[in-house]
């Protein structure tokens, strides 16, 4: 049986960086995908799209 | 100890993973994205109809991480493979930097990313078309046909030369003769292109398993398929011309450049068995990436005059 517990493991540098370069990258894929999205969508509706009645 | 606390690791045990950033861009396989995203661009460019720069570059994303998630679906799968070739060996998951895990993971969460976001943001014909390729190419080609028949490379070509149907379809929401076109001049252009290596690399492939044509067939009915296709692709590659999309500087250059294809093909022909250097196969692999590469910088740079003379003359 394989008893693992990642919380008590410690990290080698290695992977420490490896995790962090990961995590970054991941932040800005979501940014970039955010961003694209904001654009994307004010371009198909157009600025209208922002008017709303208050 | 409580058995909580222990932490017992083996060969089979889950690794904390040491995989960074720039092993998952690699999984994408960067160059074969390239030449996907600059088909693309050429077949959304040539395609009749406007087409806004913002959603055009994030059409061409979607397409490369597409293409990308492709890639990476065929790293996990072919990982047995690629271990035991000189040419793919150092590839993320044989070289043990990514799990195969890993590697599945990240290509179907980005195919999902990409074709939803293509839908979308752009249009669901194109989204459809991605979608398509992705399976093909992971499914079809890397599961089935790669090694199950030595046309592995002619039906799974497809995949490849479906990127300038979807750039024609993300700006004309179509599919149209001159697109399919653009797929065939690709489709006819894979097989020559891929025997020509497999010819000198099928101690490799015979070594992997994999049924390439010159594994199978022998290398003299191989040099005869490459010669025919050869033949083939030149009056497919003046097709644009014939079909009224592109202009007569493109049907001379094209046609050029076609004979000059089918003269290297006639010399892999007559190459004798005997011939461990392969030169002209070697030489024909080579122009092959030149001519496909000529062939559609040429359309693209004529879609994009006509494109940025329409917007000069309002």
């Amino acid at each position: 049986m394989i008893v693992m517990d990642n919380a008590n493991a410690t990290m080698t540098d290695k992977q420490r960086k490896a995790r962090r370069s990961r995590s970054v990258a991941i932040a800005v894929g979501l940014a970039a995908l955010v961003v694209i999205f904001y654009v994307a969508t004010i371009i198909k509706f157009g600025p209208a799209i922002l008017d709303r009645a208050m | 100890m409580a058995l909580a606390d222990k932490t017992t690791l083996d060969t089979d045990a889950p690794k904390i993973s040491e995989a960074t950033a720039s092993d998952f861009l690699a999984l994408l396989k960067p160059r074969v994205m390239s030449l996907v995203v600059f088909t693309a661009f050429a077949g959304m460019v040539l395609a009749p109809g406007p087409i806004n720069p913002v959603i055009g570059v994030v059409a061409l994303l979607c397409i490369a991480a597409g293409a990308g998630a492709s890639g990476s679906l065929n790293m996990w799968y072919d990982a047995d493979i690629d271990a035991v070739m000189s040419r793919t060996a150092n590839r993320p998951v044989p070289s043990g930097a990514v799990q195969p895990g890993e590697a599945l993971g990240f290509g179907l969460v980005l195919s999902a990313i990409s074709v939803l976001a293509l839908g979308l943001l752009v249009n669901w014909l194109s989204a459809a078309m991605l979608a398509f390729t992705i399976f093909f190419y992971a499914v079809i080609y890397t599961m089935w046909l790669k090694r199950a028949t030595p046309q592995n490379i002619v039906i799974g070509g497809a995949a490849g030369a479906f990127p300038p149907m979807i750039g024609w379809a993300a700006t004309a929401n179509t599919i149209t003769p001159e697109s399919i076109t653009l797929f065939l001049i690709i489709f006819v252009w894979t097989p020559p292109h891929f025997w020509a290596l497999a010819l000198f690399k099928s101690a490799e492939y015979a070594n992997a398993g994999i049924p390439m044509l010159p594994n199978v067939a022998g290398p003299s009915a191989t040099k005869r398929q490459i010669f025919a296709y050869s033949v083939l692709l030149a009056p497919v590659g003046v097709l644009p011309y014939l079909q009224g999309f592109a202009g007569s500087v493109y049907g001379v250059v094209s046609s050029l450049l076609g004979a000059a294809f089918v003269w290297h093909a006639f010399r892999v022909l007559v190459m004798p068995d005997s011939d461990s250097d392969m030169r002209p196969a070697k030489a024909l692999f080579g122009y092959s990436i030149l001519y496909l590469f000529a062939l559609f910088a040429m359309l693209l740079g004529q879609g994009l005059v006509e494109r940025s003379a329409f917007f000069a003359g309002g």
